[in-house]
């Protein structure tokens, strides 16, 4: 413990490097995302090519891809935008899919009544499917977030500061605690992000928490909870 | 005046024939009824009227001016629309959804949303709902929100898709007589569509039964059609082949009430005989006073 101790500075600025790296790809991810999961929602070929590419993204190796990167981008190799960029990568292929299952998860009856109701092909993306597709769309931005924390350690297997620092170096000197340490860390931001992020969600979505605790309350008084229209 | 259908085919691209040839003039300020069997169109001519299916032939005035040079939303926004299973929007409060189209006009929204509590009064909705999500209400409640938020823009025209066949008979029979009482006072236009004849005939001052392809099987008053069913088809559908509207009166009890039965023998209601003297109608068939649906069948 006390290696943690005296090495406080290095395991801070070691996060906030991770945390420099993994962010925008996270956030840049659901970004990108959202249009293609919506274009795949409303066309089956689209769906097709955008699912069978995200998979197929998916597989290739973080070390291959990080080390690609570059390479086709002609950025210099120890530029952390390389590792963001493949995060990038993997965020959206994941993402896709989610973005694709949240938005036909939108009621059709609801959709449609606000079509009747007068809302433009806009209005009904914006104040309509996408807030219905939140519930949805922040459970992908959760995979995505930890999946994105956990990828971002193999930074350290090309010289770029972040936490997967303490599991090259802790491997190269044999030093358990090191490769705890960083472990521990990855852990606690992976958590950390989630929890920010299910805040976030809560803060945006109240009706989707209240609905949930008046079917939890109903549930537990066997009060008949009348269905909404959603199916 | 009033929304006229002529000549309206409509023809889906895998060929299948949704409507014929349906010619039929709904008068203002009263309920015409499309009742039918799934599949007999009745949805698809009732969605016509928004534009949220065009007819591949033939037009659809609406006070004499045709819709097809109307933009879809603009007109989707003056006419109001109920559905089944009321379509709420879950993520916006009571009073948000209620308040939805006068927002999309363009209305302050502090503004659409005080008069979107005078609604909730006017369909009997306790204010004190105004902040729940729709997923807090009952059935009943959320089609009574349905129905303020279809009349929030004060539309000419109300449209109503099978608005109350998700909820229980006795919710239902409540609603159709809030119903009711809104057509007494608010005299709209209103386009109802149901595969139910009884609310077909409890609700339409004008009825059209509707056989498979939108095909007019009888348009007429319930009167009318109960007097008169223009064919077998007919008949059966309105009940009156099975017995189901010919009533018999039982042998008197002891009090005032005359049982009245169908031809299967089922209990059907009551009629007031003082004396043994049949109580006759002194309101006229449309009052719709007796609270029992049978009522009209007095006259069969």
């Amino acid at each position: 413990m006390s290696w943690v101790w005296s090495h406080l500075d290095l395991i801070w600025s070691s996060t906030l490097a991770h945390v420099a790296l993994c962010v925008p790809a996270i956030v840049l991810g659901f970004a990108v995302s959202v249009p293609l999961g919506y274009w795949a929602s409303r066309s089956a070929g689209a769906r097709g090519v955008l699912l069978t590419l995200g998979n197929i993204l998916y597989t290739i190796p973080g070390i291959a891809l990080v080390v690609l990167v570059p390479v086709v981008l002609g950025l210099p190799i120890l530029n952390p935008v390389n590792v963001t960029i493949a995060l990038l990568v993997y965020a959206v292929a994941i993402m896709v899919r989610s973005a694709a299952d949240a938005f036909a998860s939108v009621s059709a009856d609801v959709r449609g009544s606000a079509r009747a109701q007068g809302f433009s092909g806009p209005q009904l993306f914006w104040r309509v499917e996408l807030p219905l597709a939140g519930p949805v769309l922040l459970a992908g931005v959760r995979v995505v977030s930890v999946s994105t924390i956990s990828l971002a350690t193999v930074a350290a297997l090309v010289g770029i500061p972040s936490l997967g620092g303490f599991f090259t170096d802790g491997f190269q000197r044999s030093f358990l605690t090191e490769i705890i340490t960083g472990l521990v860390a990855v852990l606690l931001l992976a958590a950390v992000f989630d929890v920010a992020i299910g805040l976030i969600g809560r803060a945006l979505m109240p009706w989707n928490r209240r609905q949930r605790l008046s079917s939890a309350a109903a549930a537990s008084f066997t009060i008949p909870v009348p269905q909404t229209g959603g199916r | 005046m009033g929304i006229e259908f002529r000549h309206v085919r409509k023809t889906y691209p895998d060929g299948t024939t949704a409507v014929e040839d349906f010619s039929v003039t709904i008068p203002s300020r009263s309920t015409t009824v499309f009742v039918g069997s799934s599949g007999c169109g009745k949805t698809t001519l009732l969605r016509m009227i928004n534009r949220m299916v065009d007819p591949t032939e033939g037009q659809i005035l609406i006070d004499d001016e045709e819709i097809s040079g109307i933009e879809p939303v603009a007109l989707r926004r003056r006419i109001g629309y109920v559905m089944q299973n009321s379509g709420l929007l879950p993520h916006r409060t009571v009073v948000d959804n209620v308040a939805t189209v006068p927002v999309l006009t363009g209305t302050p929204k502090a503004k659409a949303r005080q008069e979107a509590l005078g609604l909730l009064d006017r369909v009997g909705l306790d204010r004190s709902l105004a902040n729940r999500y729709p997923g807090q209400l009952s059935g009943g409640q959320q089609q009574r929100v349905g129905v303020a938020r279809g009349l929030a823009a004060d539309p000419n025209i109300l449209l109503m898709d099978e608005p109350f066949g998700a909820v229980d008979p006795i919710v239902r029979d409540e609603l159709q007589q809030e119903l009711l009482r809104l057509q007494r006072e608010l005299g709209k236009t209103t386009v109802f569509v149901t595969h139910d004849i009884d609310e077909a005939f409890l609700l339409g001052q004008q009825v059209v039964i509707l056989q498979r392809g939108g095909v007019i099987a009888q348009i007429g008053s319930p009167q009318e059609i109960l007097a008169n069913p223009a064919s077998d088809f007919v008949a059966d559908f309105v009940g009156a082949k099975r017995g189901k509207r010919r009533l018999t009166a039982e042998e008197q009890g002891a009090g005032d009430d005359v049982l009245l039965v169908d031809a299967a023998g089922y209990p059907a209601g009551v009629i007031s005989a003082p004396d043994g003297r049949l109580a006759l109608s002194n309101s006229g068939p449309l009052s719709r006073s007796v609270s029992n649906k049978t009522d009209q069948a007095g006259d069969a």
